[in-house]
């Protein structure tokens, strides 16, 4: 048994994507509407072009007709799936598969999500209870993800106030880059001081260490790596998909520490094997990391091999992954300031490395890397919490290997 | 010779103090505090509590033969509640379990049944009080439950107290009264009663002691119990015992437990008797009882887990009224935007009882590693199905991460969580209760408590909670069990 991967052999030839926020106008079949129409054009076809669809949403609608129904899409093939915050990048993964395997040779991955209808805060998608006695209790995520920073700084020596720094310093460099992103959710850069003296909402997190709750969707056209050009100057090919499910026994086994996510160590070892990296920090030129709440994108920067372990802290506040660092992390704003409608998430991030690795991302938040060399963007995108969780990592680039 | 063999009592951790009624309600100041349960607590959680501190020698539970649960607050009608203390012990299932529900003199009824039984039995008595707001019920009343197991020297076990006679009279008098569903109870002018409660407290401890062969001066402890405060007062002072055996009936500080009142005296008494001493039960309500127990050597050596004055002791500082009424649901407050919390399925929660009733979890029988809950894949070597039940309820642990949630669905927010790891090996992850905001961090540690953790759709949830490990808790279960 192995995993092959599928690098250079597709390529992304058209992308669309809505603004997130709050739609209070306009339906999930409306946002679906949009970005599929962004995608298509951008690609120069018409949805008759397309030969088969995987939607990701989590709780905005169930079975293929999420997405056949208001686009009367005329009788093709359409798979709705779920992985929790990771939908959309699983969309895209199936997608993939699907034009390598040489089933089909136009597929699209869509991601929606419709939360502000609901009138909660946070997630309001309605599950079955895990085991179904309601023994586990509800925790919500915020609280969950909050479970990191306590352990986080025992284990590096930090004290609270040293770590609420750290934190208030990846949501303020979130929202600077947000500020430059005209589809954000959050589009004004928020000082240190009103981030860090927040209203709490779970452990050491106020609101500005949380990422937006919001309305979205994005779409991206796949085909074949050789057909590529046939759609586009730029296209952008992919060069790893990297995807595990936990055993999901970080909240079982004491051996678990919560200053890592086991998972996407494991699922961003596959995808630097996939596409041939070996030293993350100095060939990515941009990542866009999935940081639902402050402490973990600290996390992901070790758990990502962006920096050393127990050293992500320290890289955080020397400005590593601003915009003009060395490796500028969700230049795009990120789910903190570009919002986080789930099942788009991931088809989020992917278009912002579409953008930057065409060239057509505003000159403002165009990241420098690209212009020293650098060819390789990075998404990663997780669901699930601290102990228990599923994991995505891509790495795609603008130019096929030799 | 038949007797009591074990008993245990349950006072909540938080107090409600009667000035802080007196300050918002703009009324006369009244003195002391009461014990209030928690928001999370309810006369079966509490049954439960007392149960196990009655049970925490080992060896104890497996001679249970049938369980009584008292209360004049059930948590459910219809629906069995001593089931679920049942299945929270593990008792064996065919033990029997039934309420002894509506009546505040159901704990008498409860304690002399079993006094009486020829099978090893367990009673515990949990009550709730309630009064309107101001009310004298509610200043005067109390939570708390306690729990006494009678059997024998055939059952094994040794007797800490004999059961040397007891008698009771009943008598239909509307003194107090509550219609099902209404949430306090009707009083009839404190006068008309007392001298009725007198004559009868008379008769049943002459009964009592003319059976047992004693005069009244050899009584060394002089419990009287019940709700009606003025005869009770004139019992203690007129019956004719040794002014220095009369014991003190801890109003003060917890308030009046009700159906509980009884037991939790009874347990006091226990705490501190010496062997070989003589020890008057009075209970008073809808006529009189009266339970005759003299003490053995056992007694020493087989005390309740948690003394009563320790858990008096170790009490919260007093909660504020507006939290007391809030829990109570005499003040309905604006609850988080989030979904309805979600009561829990009857299937996975019966197929599932003994984990979150008994919270027993797993142990794999390949590697050894614990599981909470407990699972049919080992999380460590992967063997399916090698498992054996590992009771946890009496496992302490320590805290490895934790958070204080302030958007999560909580009657009493915010709700603190803490990921706990077992001595021994396991981790879960739960609420931690009876606790504030300091309490929650890395390395405390933590004992686990039955709790009703939300009622919802008209569903209660009852599942376990983490609860600090308090200074000055004597915490035998983990002698024994450790």
């Amino acid at each position: 048994m192995s995993s092959h991967g599928i690098r250079d052999r597709v390529a992304i030839v058209g992308m669309g994507c809505t603004t997130f926020g709050e739609h209070w106008t306009r339906s999930a079949d409306d946002l679906l509407i949009d970005a599929v129409g962004e995608a298509v054009t951008s690609a120069g076809i018409t949805l008759d072009d397309i030969d088969a669809f995987w939607l990701g949403t989590q709780a905005s609608g169930v079975s293929g007709l999420t997405l056949s129904r208001p686009l009367h899409l005329q009788y093709k093939p359409v798979t709705r799936l779920e992985n929790m915050c990771a939908t959309g990048s699983e969309a895209l993964r199936n997608a993939c598969y699907a034009v390598a395997s040489g089933a089909y040779d136009v597929a699209m991955a869509v991601g929606v999500e419709k939360l502000k209808d609901s009138g909660m805060s946070g997630l309001s998608g309605t599950t079955m209870p895990g085991a179904g006695d309601d023994s586990r209790g509800e925790i919500t995520a915020p609280a969950n993800f909050s479970l990191l920073a306590p352990a986080y700084a025992a284990k590096y020596g930090l004290s609270e106030e040293e770590l609420k720094d750290v934190i208030t310093r990846i949501a303020w460099k979130n929202h600077v880059n947000g500020a430059r992103n005209p589809r954000a959710q959050y589009r004004k850069e928020v000082p240190l001081e009103r981030i860090r003296s927040a209203p709490i909402v779970a452990g050491m997190l106020g609101v500005f260490d949380c990422s937006g709750v919001s309305d979205g969707s994005a779409a991206a056209i796949v085909v074949r790596a050789e057909d590529a050009y046939k759609y586009t100057d730029r296209p952008i090919f992919v060069k790893a998909l990297s995807f595990v499910a936990g055993p999901a026994d970080g909240l079982l086994d004491p051996e678990y520490d919560f200053t890592t996510f086991p998972e996407v160590v494991a699922s961003a070892q596959e995808a630097y094997r996939q596409a041939g990296v070996t030293d993350p920090r100095a060939e990515i030129a941009l990542a866009e990391v999935h940081d639902c709440f402050t402490p973990t994108e600290l996390v992901l920067m070790e758990d990502l091999g962006f920096s050393e372990r127990g050293q992500a802290w320290k890289d955080v506040t020397s400005g590593a992954f601003d915009l003009d660092g060395s490796l500028p992390v969700n230049p795009d704003g990120g789910l903190k300031a570009f919002g986080h409608p789930i099942g788009a998430s991931g088809l989020r991030m992917m278009f912002e490395a579409w953008l930057q690795l065409r060239g057509e991302a505003p000159p403002e938040r165009t990241v420098r890397t690209l212009a020293e060399g650098r060819s390789l963007a990075l998404t990663h995108n997780l669901g699930g919490g601290p102990g228990e969780c599923v994991s995505f990592v891509s790495v795609v680039g603008n130019q096929l290997t030799d | 010779m038949a007797g009591l063999i074990a008993y245990g009592a349950y006072v909540p951790y938080h107090r409600l103090a009667r000035t802080d009624v007196a300050a918002v309600l703009g009324t006369k100041a009244g003195k002391g505090t009461r014990a209030v349960a928690g928001y999370d607590e309810d006369t079966t959680s509490m049954a439960v509590e007392a149960a196990r501190g009655a049970l925490a020698l080992d060896g104890l539970r497996p001679r249970i033969g049938q369980l009584f649960l008292a209360t004049a607050a059930p948590a459910y009608l219809d629906k069995t509640n001593a089931t679920a203390v049942h299945a929270a012990l593990g008792l064996d299932e065919h033990v029997l379990a039934a309420d002894m529900a509506g009546s505040v003199r159901s704990g008498l009824g409860a304690l002399v049944t079993a006094a009486r039984s020829p099978v090893p039995t367990l009673v515990v008595l949990s009550d709730l009080r309630t009064g309107l707001p101001g009310s004298a019920d509610e200043t005067a009343g109390g939570d708390g439950a306690a729990a006494f197991a009678f059997g024998g020297h055939r059952n094994g076990a040794p007797v800490i107290a004999e059961l040397l006679a007891h008698d009771t009279v009943s008598d239909e008098i509307l003194e107090r009264w509550r219609l099902p569903g209404s949430p306090t109870s009707r009083v009839w002018e404190e006068r008309f009663a007392e001298e009725i409660y007198v004559t009868l407290a008379g008769k049943a401890l002459g009964a009592a002691l003319d059976q047992a062969g004693l005069d009244i001066g050899a009584i060394d402890h002089f419990v009287v119990s019940g709700l009606h405060a003025r005869a009770c007062a004139t019992v203690r002072r007129t019956a004719g015992v040794r002014p220095e055996a009369v014991t003190p009936d801890l109003t003060g500080a917890i308030g009046n437990g009700g159906t509980a009142q009884p037991g939790l005296l009874l347990a006091d008494v226990l705490d501190r008797a010496r062997p070989g001493e003589t020890i008057a039960l009075v209970v008073l309500g809808d006529g009189a009882g009266v339970l005759l127990l003299r003490t053995t050597e056992a007694l020493t050596t087989h005390r309740g887990a948690r003394p009563v004055a320790a858990q008096i002791a170790a009490g919260s500082a007093p909660v504020p009224y507006a939290t007391y009424l809030s829990w109570r649901g005499l003040l309905d407050r604006e609850p988080p935007r989030r979904p309805d919390p979600e009561p829990p399925y009857a299937p996975p929660a019966h197929r599932r009882g003994g984990w979150k009733y008994g919270f027993v979890a797993s142990r794999c029988e390949k590697c050894g590693t614990r599981h909470l809950p407990p699972d049919r894949v080992c999380v460590s070597c992967r063997s399916v199905d090698a498992m054996t039940d590992e009771p946890m309820e009496h496992v302490r642990g320590t805290v490895a991460t934790f958070t204080v949630d302030r958007l999560a669905h909580t009657p009493s927010p915010p709700m603190l969580v803490v990921v706990v790891d077992y001595d021994g090996g396991g981790r879960f992850r739960c609420q931690l209760t009876d606790a504030t905001e300091a309490d929650a961090v890395i390395g405390a540690r933590v004992e686990m408590t039955f709790r009703r953790t939300v009622t919802a759709s008209g569903v209660h949830n009852y599942f376990w909670k983490a609860r600090p490990v308090r200074t000055g808790d004597t915490d035998r279960t983990e002698e024994t069990h450790g």
